[in-house]
Parts: structure tokens; C-alpha cells; sequence
């Protein structure tokens, strides 16, 4: 029975006479190898050299302060809903009286994890949060040997408190312009650009 | 007296030290050559262009541990390494790098000793070099070290057959089997590869078989035989099989210039009136110019061809090259009759 109509008839043919001297066909091969030995390689000069990453590389993570070092994320859940791998997981807490400088929000996740085995690095979650809280960044994710050394926890995700990640590249005037697009729900209940006066229903 | 050893001594020497160094360099240029043809950039990191890469690998190779399986027969052990680097240093004394030097009115050869059996000489040394493969293979004790000898030893000896045969039609048109001769009167007519095309042709065959290059290396096909005659060795006693690889094609390449590519000659070069010692310097520079030529060709094909398969090649060797060879060597004496009888 054939399944697909791709299969092909091994021909077991006797070679020609001009096959079978070999030399035409040694000759052939040669004219194509030595045409390689003036072309440019394909390889860089690995650590010495990196290939340029497009502007829009979807790599690791980060969990975005605000200008005054307070973390943007509030918790909601919506990356974690658009997520198509369900790589993302987390605890939500309420923010406590003179922890103001650590959380923009009232509610702040307490523990926020993405499973880096399972993200598909689709940047969907990006694209939900209406927070400007996560983004993806052109930093790829390192291997190791374990598997649990993938669970990427708070402490590597947040952005570090004395070097803002630069995501710019990827905040650009028609993603924030998108954001505010009334089509979506959420983006009427959040504005992305002030923190919320109270916290807001969903 | 005393003048004639140091003499010949120091050109021992020269010759030995240029072989070493020719077969390092080949290691490093293999690799290059081998990324330029693959589009990718080769070693590069040792030195500038990677250029210290052989003293790199030597030091890395010293440094490795030296295992001797205890099962193996220890003394053959050793000596197989000891036998491929022998013979393979052992050819190129009769090789002639230049036409002689002539200073204050003495003649210096520059050739280590010109006996007059020069070929036979060769192959003499080159059939003792399928020892070293199968004493080491034999006493590794492994399965996959005794197949890769026996194959080693059964292509070698096939192709001798073909390569000895595609060398009497050369003989027959030349008259002499001494090296020097043969490089002399190509330096004075035309050169062999002219004369005799299709004694090349089986003569460059056959030597990628006895140096198991690709596409004739089964004796160490990595995807059947894990290693080869080498699976069981480590360390400089490895090193010394992969060495001595390339000291054969090393002088093998030597060896093809001379015969068919007119060793130190360069056409034309006669008659621009030079002093004698300059053209033997030049005629040195030359015959090292046609063996890198010939030594890059051996890489060339090497990433260019797939490996045959074990039947192709005896089929290659025993039912096409020895045919062929015999046939080229009446169609030479044809000629030869047909050119006394005109
Ligand atoms: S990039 Fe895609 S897969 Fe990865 S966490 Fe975000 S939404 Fe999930
Ligand atoms: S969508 Fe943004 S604000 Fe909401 S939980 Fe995810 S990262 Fe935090």
C-alpha cells in the first residue's frame, strides 16, 4: 500500500562506461570544492565576533522596574492567561504600607515564575501585560544540566535595581499604541503609563 | 672523506627536519583546507591564522596519557608506531631535491645518497611500511584494529601490484630506474606525465591507496572500524601513525614530481642562461612548489570524495587499475616498436 505518492524506485542500473571510470565525475565533484575555496565563510569568529541579533529577538525575559526602581508588575495573571506553552506561573500579595518604593502597584506578584523548558519565547505574554511589566530580551537563555535550574524565579527575571535593560527596541510607538486600542478589555481597565489609584476590578 | 659525511650528514638532517615540518604544516593546512572547502574558517585561534596550531596538537599529544591495553603484546605494541614513522622518514634519502650545487670546483649532490635502483628503493621502503600498520593493528588485541590492518595490508598490497606496473612503463620509456636520472633527463626534455598520462593516472591512484587517503582510507573508516589499526593508541605513539600519515604524502608527492612532473625542472628555465648554483636553488624552490602543489591536491580530493566502499575498491584495484596497467604498459612498447620502425 502507498501512502504518499513521494516514494521513489531505487534504480539499480549498471553505470555507464563513463561512470564507471569514475574520473569525469571526480572531476565534476573537484570543479564544485575548489569553487568554495574563494568563498566567503559562512561561520564567524565565534567569541570574538557575534552575529547580530535582529531588533525584535524574542530571548530571555525581564520583569521591568519603573523609573524609581519599583517593579512594574502587578500580578494580574493576563500574561500568564495568554501564555500558549503555560510556562508562567505566580503568587500575587498585597503590597504593605511603606513598601511603596518596592511596588508600583497595591498588588505585586510574590513569586513569579517562567518555565524556560516550556516558553516557546512567542512573546505573547509581552503583548498581554498591560503593565509594560515583562519583556523579552535579546539575551538567550544558557543551558545547564538540570532541569529544575530552569524555572526562572524573581531573583534572575527582575531587571537589576542599579542597570535598566534596554527594551526599547521592542516598546515601540505601535506597541504602546496597541495597548491603548479600546477593541481590548483590559486596556480600558489598565493604562500602562500611570499606576493605578485604587485597585481595579478584573 | 670527513667533508663527504658532514656533508651528507647535515643534508640528512635538513631532509629530516623539512619532512617533520612539511608534515605539521600539512596537518594544519589539512584542516584549513579542509574549512575553506566546507565555507568555514578552520583553526584560528593559536597564533595569528591559527599558524601555531601543529606545535599546539604535538604539545597536546605528548601530554595525553599513554595507555598500553595489558592484553596487548607489548613490545609489538610499540614497535608498529615505530615502524610507520621509520619507513616513512626512511624514502625521501633517495629523492633528488635539486641538480647538484657546484662549489669551488666540487660537485655536491643534493640528493642524500643517489643509488642506482632509486625506485626499486622506494618500494622496497613503502611495502615495509604496511608492517607498522599490522604488527600495531595485530597486537592491539581488538577486533576493530586487526580488521582495520588486515585492510590496511590487503589495499596496500593490491595496489602495489597496479602502481609496480604503471612504474615499468615508465621505466621502459626512461631506460633507468635511478631517481636522479629520471629527474635529469626531464630537466633536459619533456616531462614524463607527457609521455606516459594514463601510467600517471594509476600511479596517483594507487598512491592515495598506499597512503590510506580518502578516498581509500577503510583501513581507519570511523563510521565501520571506530579507529582503525590506531582504535587502541593514545598519546605521541597515535600521534606517530597520524605523523607518519602525512609524511608519506608527503613524499609521495616528492616522489610523483619526480617521476612524472619533472622533479626540480620548471620548462623554459634552461635556457634563460642562469649560473648553475642559482638554478639548483631555483630547482629546489620549484620541486617544493609542484609537492605542496601535489600535497594540497591529496586534500583536495580528500574533501571531495566520498570513501569507497571495501568490494569497490578491490574491484577498482584488481579488475580495472591492473588491466589497465598492463595495457598501458603494451601500448608504450607498441610505440616504442612503431617509433624504431619509422
Ligand atoms: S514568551 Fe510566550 S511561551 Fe514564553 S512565557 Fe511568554 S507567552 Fe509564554
Ligand atoms: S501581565 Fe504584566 S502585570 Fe500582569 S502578571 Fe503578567 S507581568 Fe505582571
Amino acid at each position: 500500500m502507498q501512502l504518499t505518492n513521494r516514494s521513489k524506485i531505487v534504480s539499480n542500473k549498471k553505470m555507464t562506461l563513463v561512470e564507471k571510470i569514475y574520473l569525469p565525475a571526480v572531476l565534476s565533484g573537484m570543479s564544485i570544492t575548489v569553487k568554495h575555496l574563494f568563498k566567503k565563510p559562512a561561520t564567524i569568529d565565534y567569541p570574538k565576533k557575534t552575529r547580530e541579533m535582529a531588533v525584535i529577538f524574542r530571548g530571555q525575559h525581564v520583569l521591568k522596574r519603573d523609573e524609581n526602581g519599583a517593579e512594574r508588575c502587578t500580578a494580574c495573571g493576563l500574561c500568564a492567561v495568554a501564555c500558549p506553552a503555560e510556562a508562567i506561573t505566580m503568587t500575587a500579595a498585597e503590597r504593605k504600607p511603606g513598601e511603596e518604593k518596592l511596588y508600583r502597584e497595591e498588588k505585586y506578584a510574590a513569586v513569579y515564575e517562567i518555565n524556560m523548558l516550556r516558553c516557546i519565547f512567542c512573546g505573547l505574554c509581552e503583548e498581554a501585560c498591560p503593565k509594560e511589566a515583562i519583556f523579552l530580551t535579546d539575551k538567550t537563555v544558557p543551558s545547564t544540566f538540570e532541569r529544575d535550574e530552569f524555572l526562572y524565579g524573581k531573583s534572575i527575571l527582575t531587571e537589576p535595581l542599579n542597570s535598566t535593560v534596554d527594551v526599547s527596541k521592542r516598546q515601540t510607538k505601535d506597541t504602546l499604541e496597541f495597548k491603548k486600542d479600546p477593541h481590548f478589555a483590559h486596556n480600558i481597565l489598565f493604562d500602562p503609563t500611570k499606576p493605578s489609584k485604587k485597585s481595579t476590578k478584573h | 672523506m670527513l667533508a663527504f659525511i658532514i656533508y651528507k650528514f647535515i643534508l640528512v638532517l635538513i631532509v629530516f627536519l623539512i619532512s617533520l615540518g612539511i608534515a605539521a604544516y600539512s596537518t594544519y593546512g589539512e584542516r584549513k583546507i579542509a574549512a575553506f572547502l566546507q565555507d568555514r574558517m578552520g583553526p584560528s585561534k593559536a597564533g595569528p591564522y591559527g599558524l601555531l596550531q601543529p606545535i599546539a596538537d604535538g604539545v597536546k599529544m605528548f601530554m595525553k596519557e599513554e595507555i598500553i591495553p595489558d592484553v596487548s603484546n607489548k613490545w609489538l605494541f610499540i614497535l608498529g608506531p615505530c615502524i610507520a614513522m621509520f619507513t616513512a622518514c626512511m624514502t625521501g634519502v633517495v629523492i633528488p631535491w635539486g641538480r647538484p650545487l657546484i662549489i669551488g670546483g666540487e660537485t655536491y649532490a643534493l640528493q642524500i645518497t643517489d643509488i642506482n635502483i632509486g625506485i626499486l628503493y622506494v618500494f622496497g621502503v613503502v611495502s615495509m611500511g604496511v608492517y607498522g600498520i599490522m604488527i600495531g593493528g595485530w597486537a592491539s588485541n581488538n577486533k576493530y584494529s586487526l580488521l582495520g590492518a588486515i585492510r590496511a595490508s590487503a589495499q596496500m598490497i593490491s595496489y602495489e601490484v597496479a602502481m609496480g606496473m604503471s612504474i615499468i612503463a615508465l621505466v621502459m620509456t626512461t631506460g633507468t630506474i635511478s631517481l636522479s636520472e629520471i629527474a635529469a633527463q626531464q630537466d633536459h626534455g619533456m616531462w614524463n606525465v607527457i609521455k606516459q598520462p594514463l601510467g600517471f593516472l594509476i600511479f596517483i591512484t594507487c598512491a592515495f591507496a598506499e597512503c590510506n587517503r580518502a578516498p581509500f582510507d577503510l583501513p581507519e573508516c570511523e563510521t565501520e572500524l571506530v579507529g582503525g589499526y590506531h582504535t587502541e593508541y593514545s598519546s605521541m605513539k597515535l600521534g606517530f601513525y597520524l605523523f607518519a600519515e602525512y609524511i608519506n604524502m608527503f613524499i609521495s608527492s616528492a616522489v610523483i614530481s619526480t617521476l612524472y612532473f619533472g622533479g626540480y625542472n620548471m620548462p623554459f628555465i634552461n635556457e634563460l642562461g642562469l649560473a648553475n648554483n642559482v638554478l639548483s636553488i631555483l630547482g629546489v624552490v620549484f620541486l617544493f612548489a609542484k609537492i605542496i602543489f601535489f600535497i594540497f591536491f591529496f586534500m583536495w580530493i580528500r574533501w571531495t570524495l566520498p570513501r569507497f566502499r571495501y568490494d569497490q575498491l578491490m574491484d577498482l584495484g584488481w579488475k580495472k587499475l591492473i588491466p589497465l596497467s598492463i595495457f598501458n604498459i603494451l601500448l608504450t612498447g607498441a610505440i616504442m616498436i612503431a617509433k624504431d620502425l619509422l
